[in-house]
């Protein structure tokens, strides 16, 4: 059995990849943000798979089910960067005091305020803080491979609307806090992979945020339907969170600047999707006027601040919001999901590929991945590699994350692939 | 007279309010419960949907249209019950089981109902015994599957394979879709349609049940 190996030049191929120059190697990213990882599962297995020792594995992100990737896993995977995340999880505990939890028969690790019941249904249901007393805020449907948030909307008066009950979950970074993030990111530095912070806050109208799972008692709009009805029937209300919000988070990249600044290589500003499997969520012009100005702003910080690059991630066809996303200062697109309509590879590449990175995009997660064979995914893998990596612009990645079920002698030919490429 | 051109309207560009006041005031007035649905819910919906295909309305416009539609079916649905009016068909819809996500298949149920069909919701994360249940008991003749999730989607499979064995499969059209549902996948599974969107759900089910285009 062959692994992959890393080396002190990680972070250079990452970087000149990000600069859209031939990097000595296409750089590979597993597991440095929440939109990048591989289901515990999977990753249990390739640690079988790698001959590593065998442990209960990490769930560094318990709403998707995320799977810690250790460091021999990533020598072993050939892995090129390092995420930094916020040390509490989607749903509000922190990653501390682990302790195990089995989960559809697989011994894990979880972060020690994950309190959960069962329902008579037989789902698990998750608390906000490990409290509870409170509502719970997520559920994993019996058997079911990832949590689900659960909406918590109160009645709201549409006459006293208060954006700044929408705003709660966005606070300014304490002095202790951004301490925290200085020793995680010297730490993440250390490892000579490229480092991928992904610290909260800069997400404007994240769907997967706004019910707000980490919280208690969540006010405002909360309910999923009512938040994109808002986006067009409430558009004053919604600029207001969006503007109020950017100024926290201006301030926040200050002191995230001050405590961290030259240890971090990418910002993963954004998860807000705006694409379907064929279309968008919006148009192209509800995209200019009410997220582009604070795209524009932070990003704009970021560039004429430090030497981060910004990430921005959306699923889905949204080829029509490239050439905007460049001009609101992203200069990276992940997951780059070539199986929805327009983003055909090569379309892509030939239209943006030397004005914003290709970060994923390397193997389709819809069905190649999970359910073809492996000489399918190296075949995809090796054409995906051939049509993004020339002169940069690409960190390989999947599709989104690695899901569960996913057969591990597809990863091991994925990554098998991608050291093929490399050897050419 | 029921101002049916201000419902169409009203419907149409997602207000609620006006479209509850305008029922109420056209049912007070005497007008046709069913002249309301056939003069300005399938219209107005029907409009919503193309819109939507040729992307002037995205979802969130066609979650406001849907929201319109219901604040007057909820005043005219009890007086056709009462008249004993028929529906277009009936239709069951559900996001198959393991999977919770329920905006798609709304949107579906909505423009189902927008478009004259009696809907069965039978909500997320739905074993198959409830999908064979709502054909054996409450007549669907067509069922619809929703999934969003890869992992989620073998489930439509097995609640296929549900109805098969429950002898239904037969005397039923099913209808799947969600983001990662293809045509390809649809037939693989034995599925009679792939609805790629909440419109096409429509065309589809109007076409299987020859209720027009």
């Amino acid at each position: 059995m062959a692994t992959l190996t890393t080396s002190s030049l990680s972070r250079q191929a990452v970087r000149d990849a990000l600069s859209h120059r031939q990097p000595s190697r296409l750089p590979v990213d597993f597991g440095a943000t929440s939109v990048t990882g591989i289901h515990v599962t999977c990753v249990s297995v390739l640690r079988d798979y790698y001959g590593l020792d065998q442990h209960p594995v990490k769930v560094h992100e318990p709403y998707q089910m995320l799977g810690m990737i250790e460091d021999d896993l990533k020598q072993a995977m050939g892995i090129d960067t390092e995420g930094l995340f916020r040390r509490d999880t989607m749903f509000g505990f922190p990653n501390e005091n682990w302790k195990p939890w089995n989960f559809n028969g697989l011994e894990v690790l979880i972060g020690g305020g994950f309190n959960t019941t069962i329902d008579a249904k037989g789902d698990t249901l998750v608390y906000p803080q490990g409290d509870m007393t409170a509502k719970p805020s997520g559920r994993l449907p019996k058997g079911g491979f990832f949590f689900d948030t659960i909406v918590r909307q109160d009645h709201f008066d549409e006459a006293h609307l208060n954006p700044e009950d929408n705003l709660e979950e966005f606070a300014e970074l304490t002095d202790a806090e951004a301490a925290v993030i200085a020793e995680d990111a010297r730490a993440a530095r250390a490892t000579g992979r490229a480092v991928v912070a992904g610290l909260g806050g800069t997400a404007f109208g994240d769907i997967a945020l706004v019910p707000a799972p980490g919280m208690k008692d969540p006010r405002g709009i909360r309910d999923i339907a009512e938040w994109y009805m808002s986006t067009t029937s409430r558009r004053d209300y919604i600029h207001s969170i969006f503007s109020r919000q950017c100024e926290i988070a201006l301030r926040n990249l200050e002191k995230v600047r001050a405590a961290a600044g030259d240890d971090l290589d990418v910002l993963f500003l954004c998860g807000t999707d705006f694409g379907t499997q064929t279309s968008t969520f919006c148009s192209v012009g509800t995209f200019r006027n009410l997220y582009l100005p604070y795209y524009k702003q932070i990003c704009g910080w970021i560039h004429r601040n430090t030497d981060w690059k910004c990430f921005k991630h959306s699923c889905g066809a949204v080829d029509r919001f490239i050439e905007p996303m460049i001009e609101s200062g992203f200069d990276i697109l992940n997951p780059v999901q070539c199986s929805a309509t327009g983003m055909e590879p090569e379309h892509l590449k030939a239209t943006y590929g030397d004005r914003i990175t290709f970060w994923g995009g390397g193997v389709d997660t819809q069905r190649t991945l999970p359910f073809g064979t492996p000489s399918e995914v190296r075949e995809q893998v090796l054409r995906r590699c051939e049509v993004f990596a020339t002169n940069g612009g690409f960190v390989f990645n999947s599709i989104h994350n690695v899901q569960a079920g996913t057969p591990v002698v597809n990863i091991v030919a994925m990554l098998d692939a991608v050291r093929e490429f490399n050897g050419r | 007279m029921a101002d049916l051109e201000k419902l169409y309207t009203a419907v149409l560009e997602g207000d609620a309010k006006t479209s509850a006041a305008l029922t109420t005031q056209a049912l007070a007035e005497g007008a046709d419960p069913m002249s309301l649905i056939t003069g300005a819910m399938v219209p107005a919906m029907d409009e919503a949907g193309r819109r939507f295909e040729a992307e002037d309305y995205f979802v969130p416009e066609l979650l406001l249209a849907a929201r319109s539609m219901k604040a007057s079916m909820v005043l005219i649905r009890p007086l056709l019950v009462a008249s004993g009016a028929k529906s277009l068909g009936r239709v069951a819809v559900g996001t198959v089981k393991g999977d919770l996500h329920d905006i798609g298949k709304n949107l579906v149920a909505s423009m189902l109902e927008g478009g004259g069909f009696d809907v069965i919701d039978l909500g997320a994360d739905v074993p198959p015994e409830k999908f064979i249940e709502a054909v054996k008991d409450k007549g669907a003749q067509v069922v619809c599957l929703s999934a969003l999730l890869t992992v989620t989607m073998p489930a439509m499979k097995t609640t296929i394979e549900a109805l098969k064995a429950a002898g239904v499969r037969d005397s039923i059209k099913i209808l799947v879709g969600g983001a990662p549902v293809t045509a390809q996948y649809a037939t693989e599974i034995g599925a009679d349609g792939f609805g790629e969107n909440a419109n096409s759900a429509v065309a589809l089910t109007r076409q299987m049940l020859g209720t027009g285009n």
